[in-house]
């Protein structure tokens, strides 16, 4: 197995795409809003759009050089790629679809059996539903028997509840493919679970690149901060007491960070660090907010509670426990080490 | 009961129109008696036309799909400057007058006509002969084919071309097996509405092709030469066409209605699929 190479330049409708990614037996997803360039990166790679600068190389095969004039159409470019929609052929069966690229028509059965399909052969694709479509459309695409795999917002076409499943089967089955994988998604949670390394987009640029981890960690900008979903608190920060950093708020107030820092910043605030309390707590927690809750949301055994600027997420129990109501004026605390300090551009 | 006006007025309109556009064709079965109507159908000058119009119609048929069909979808898929002046183009035989279409052929091809000199030195004389209705019948009929194919083209959804070409058909092999199979439905409803327009071409024909029984008069041509010589044969034809047009559009219509209900019931069996 090879490793993809992509460098890429090229005028979008109101931002240049500038992005370099070096791709080995890894699933490597390009997380951003929707409109920041991922789509036009994976159509770079397959051959439908042809950048202005750049190159696209697989191990030694170029597929894609401008300044030596190669640019392969899609059909001479090893590579799968899994459209948004899934794109489906609606004349034809699931047996046909897959069959439609293969390069050996004797590892259809054993796709089709691979990804749950084989029952469904006969059935027409417009019957079947969004899980099952995505399967087929990943069944043909493997069919081809590519080197580089593509998913362009693999999860984006099902309903919240086949995500979830479709998203643990997904990652399992990327895990054992081992070949170089490229998806690009909106949704930072889907890129954490299905990459190895997930790369921030936006407005045609990388702002950040590294295992899910990292990104949570250590975010190198405020819009990576917010993207992985930390609170974001905006302030001057100057040299406080006992060593710890004091960033006196924009809206009034000051929290403390072990992080250094001056001058304009953002203050990055995980909602699974932030915990909720009736009266100031007395624990080692130096950061407190008290404001009224404008929200309560519940997912599963989590809930997400909207308190002031921040949004913590806290259990169901303990939200039981402090009989929490919308309007209610709370306590919403944290730790000095569970914020992270990022410069203001 | 009593009708509202507006909704009476409408009922008046609605009864009038009908009858209007029915009356003349109902005025042909009805002046024509069954004797006449055999006559009319076994007689020599209307199998003659039967069967040049079948030869040059098909023949027309022919040279329409295969060249509107490529043309079609390049108009339809591909994006360049002044493609809606040439789409314009295309579709400009369909409201010249078929006078026009006639002398703008005889200009062409005729024997005095910009490439007459060409084809006399080659010792090809199209005027007056087969291949003129030939040509007549597709330059009148070509644009109601290719608009409907442009629009049925353009109706493939452009990612099922793009996966076609990454999952390693080139374009011809995607254009034989995605987009000509999903456009076929608007593909034929075309060809019968070009095929129709082709029976009935009357006016072109008759400048560029004249009316010599059994080599360049059609049907069409005919009613017009039969009507003062034997009028009953010119109403047995005119039955004849009436028939072969409704077929061709009831043809084209079940064809459109069928490939709808098909994708309608796709949508509607998706509830009782899962249930």
């Amino acid at each position: 197995m090879e490793t993809l190479q992509l460098d890429l330049d090229h005028g979008l409708r109101s931002f240049r795409l500038e992005l370099a990614l070096t791709i080995g037996k890894e699933t490597v997803a390009l997380v951003g809003p929707s409109g920041a360039g991922k789509s036009s990166v994976l159509r770079a790679v397959a051959g439908l759009l042809r950048p202005e600068r750049g190159f696209v190389t697989l191990g030694s095969d170029t597929w894609l050089d401008r300044e030596r004039g190669i640019d392969l159409p899609p059909e001479r470019r090893r590579v799968g790629l899994v459209f948004q929609e899934y794109a489906l052929f609606p004349h034809l069966d699931v047996r046909g679809n897959v069959a439609y690229g293969a390069r050996d028509r004797r590892t259809v059965p054993g796709l089709l059996e691979r990804l749950r399909i084989a029952d469904l052969a006969n059935a027409r694709v417009t019957e079947l539903s969004g899980g099952e479509r995505q399967r087929i459309a990943l069944a043909r695409a493997l069919a081809r028997e590519p080197d580089v795999l593509l998913l362009d917002e693999p999860l984006s076409a099902l309903d919240a509840y086949t995500r979830r499943a479709v998203r643990a089967e997904l990652h399992e089955f990327l895990k054992e493919l081992q070949m170089p994988t490229l998806l690009v998604t909106h949704d930072f949670e889907d890129a954490a679970t299905l990459a190895d390394r997930v790369g921030v987009l936006v407005d045609g640029r990388v702002l950040q690149l590294g295992p899910p981890q990292e990104l949570v960690g250590s975010p190198s900008d405020p819009f990576v901060a917010s993207f992985t979903g930390a609170n974001l608190l905006q302030g001057i920060a100057s040299p406080g007491r006992d060593g710890l950093t004091e960033i006196a708020l924009e809206g009034g107030g000051a929290v403390w960070t072990t992080d250094q820092g001056s001058g304009r910043v953002a203050v990055a605030v995980y909602p699974w660090e932030v915990s909720l309390s009736r009266d100031i707590p007395n624990d080692s927690a130096v950061n407190h907010v008290r404001a009224p809750v404008s929200s309560i949301v519940s997912l599963g055994n989590r809930v997400r509670v909207r308190v002031g600027p921040l949004t913590a997420e806290v259990t169901a129990s303990s939200v039981a426990r402090l009989a929490l109501d919308e309007g209610d004026v709370v306590v919403a605390s944290f730790k000095a080490t569970g914020t992270r300090l990022l410069p203001v551009a | 009961m009593r009708l509202a006006p507006f909704a009476a007025f409408l009922a008046v309109a609605t009864t009038a129109s009908l009858a209007f556009l029915l009356l003349p064709i109902v005025a042909i079965f009805a002046e024509l008696s069954p004797g006449d109507l055999r006559d009319g159908l076994t007689s020599e000058v209307t199998r003659d036309a039967l069967r040049v119009t079948v030869e040059t119609n098909l023949v027309a048929m022919a040279l329409i799909i295969l060249f509107g069909t490529p043309t079609a979808y390049l108009l339809a898929t591909r994006r360049f400057r002044g493609k809606a002046l040439l789409v314009t183009l295309v579709e400009l035989p369909l409201v010249l007058p078929p006078a026009v279409a006639g002398i703008g052929l005889l200009a062409a091809f005729g024997r005095l006509g910009l490439l007459g000199g060409t084809l006399d030195g080659l010792g090809i004389d199209i005027a007056f002969t087969k291949v003129a209705v030939v040509l007549a019948v597709t330059f009148v009929a070509s644009p109601f084919y290719v608009r409907t194919a442009i629009a049925a083209f353009e109706a493939v959804d452009p990612d099922l071309v793009s996966a076609s070409r990454t999952l390693g058909a080139g374009p011809g092999r995607t254009f034989a097996r995605v987009a000509l199979p999903l456009a076929g439905g608007g593909l034929g409803a075309g060809a019968a509405l070009a095929f129709a327009r082709g029976l009935g071409e009357f006016g072109a024909t008759i400048m560029f092709a004249g009316s010599l029984k059994g080599v360049t008069q059609t049907l069409s041509l005919a009613v017009y030469q039969e009507f003062d010589v034997e009028f009953d044969n010119a109403l047995a034809i005119g039955a004849l066409l009436v028939v072969a047009s409704a077929l061709i559009l009831l043809m084209a219509k079940l064809v459109l209605a069928w490939r709808r209900s098909n994708s309608t019931l796709i949508t509607v069996s998706v509830p009782s699929a899962s249930s």
